[in-house]
């Protein structure tokens, strides 16, 4: 029999809600619901360089809280299984509609064990 | 960020016009335990017979980033001077208990998890400081991990060029075929460098990389 899962809270986020703020801002907004020991499931996807100021404010933040080890975080999208020509088509498309087609989760890694991801599936598994 | 590219992009013109560079400053970049070192060492080690750094099978054994200034590489009668950049494996998670389990005393292990974070954040912030970067990958490992992608995405937003390496295709459970997928736009070589195998296709490629730089 499965596991049960006690208090898995999901805290489901448009993008608008982070859309005008800046870089900084959106960071510090997700990692304090992240500290709350929420699982984030933002619509859309923060840029590269926020990936990566994310990685570096987890880390301070690991260095600093007790108890917080880090998180868990993947990126979902559609066109991850497409072609080159297909991505570029794609690519264009949302450049012009301005769509936000992918999904990331970020979770407390005291919560999220593991995130497995192929251009297919991702898999969240708990602790 | 827009400033951050117009720096490079000035570096490299006022380089291309003005002077020949010395040294291409090549990074070496990717999640914990996948070889950086062990390739920085293996490079160093045929073209200076010295070593970079230290290599262990726990993670996070550089937790500093170390260079080799001046390491000539040729190839095919062409020579090309390299500074060597070793940084600390990019993760988004450091548990100390995972130390723990390494037969690390309690200590240690929190001494090592906090010098780790410290690490991450060093290899990042030396980002911009690269010509070109060599993506190191653990060939037995799942290469959609989103640090994987991310490392490679900031390279690409600070038009770096990125060479990725298939480390350890000597295992039995390596899988080249899958990190070409997962990196289709980007020249994959797949090495041992703990072995050795394969390194005149990965020189071959590093100077396609300068070239690019």
């Amino acid at each position: 029999m499965a596991k049960k899962i006690k208090g898995l809270t999901l805290h489901f986020m448009p993008y608008s809600e982070i859309a005008r703020l800046e870089s900084v801002e959106r960071i510090k907004k997700l990692l304090k619901i992240i500290l709350s020991n929420k699982v984030v499931v933002l619509q859309g996807r923060l840029s590269s360089e926020e990936e990566t100021r994310l990685i570096e404010d987890t880390m301070i933040m690991v260095g600093n809280i007790k108890g917080f080890k880090g998180v868990e975080l993947a990126v979902i999208e559609q066109g991850d299984d497409l072609t080159a020509i297909q991505k570029l088509r794609f690519g264009i498309a949302k450049a012009i509609t301005g769509q936000q087609n992918a999904l990331t989760i970020i979770g407390p890694a005291t919560i999220v064990k593991e995130m497995k991801r192929n251009p297919k599936k991702l898999e969240v598994m708990m602790r | 960020m827009a400033i951050r590219i117009l720096r490079n992009f000035t570096r490299r013109l006022f380089g291309l016009f003005f002077k020949k560079r010395k040294q291409i400053r090549l990074g070496f970049y990717g999640p914990p335990n996948a070889g950086k070192t062990t390739l920085a060492n293996r490079i160093c080690k045929d073209w200076t017979g010295e070593e970079i750094g230290k290599v262990s099978n726990i993670p996070h054994e550089t937790r500093h980033v170390q260079f080799k200034e001046e390491v000539e590489i040729k190839y095919k009668e062409k020579s090309l001077k390299f500074k060597l950049v070793d940084t600390p494996g990019i993760a988004t998670k450091i548990d100390y208990e995972d130390f723990v389990k390494m037969h690390m005393n309690k200590k240690q292990a929190q001494k090592r998890a906090k010098e780790a974070t410290k690490g991450v954040i060093e290899a990042i912030q030396w980002l911009d400081d690269m010509d070109a970067v060599i993506v190191v990958l653990d060939a037995t490992q799942n290469p959609y991990s989103q640090v994987n992608i991310t490392i490679v995405g900031n390279l690409v937003a600070r038009k770096i060029p990125v060479l990725v390496v298939a480390n350890k295709s000597d295992l039995k459970k390596a899988e080249i075929k899958k990190i070409e997928a997962a990196f289709p736009e980007y020249d994959v070589v797949a090495i041992s460098a703990k072995k050795g195998k394969n390194m005149d296709e990965f020189y071959e490629s590093v100077f396609r990389l300068a070239k690019q730089a």
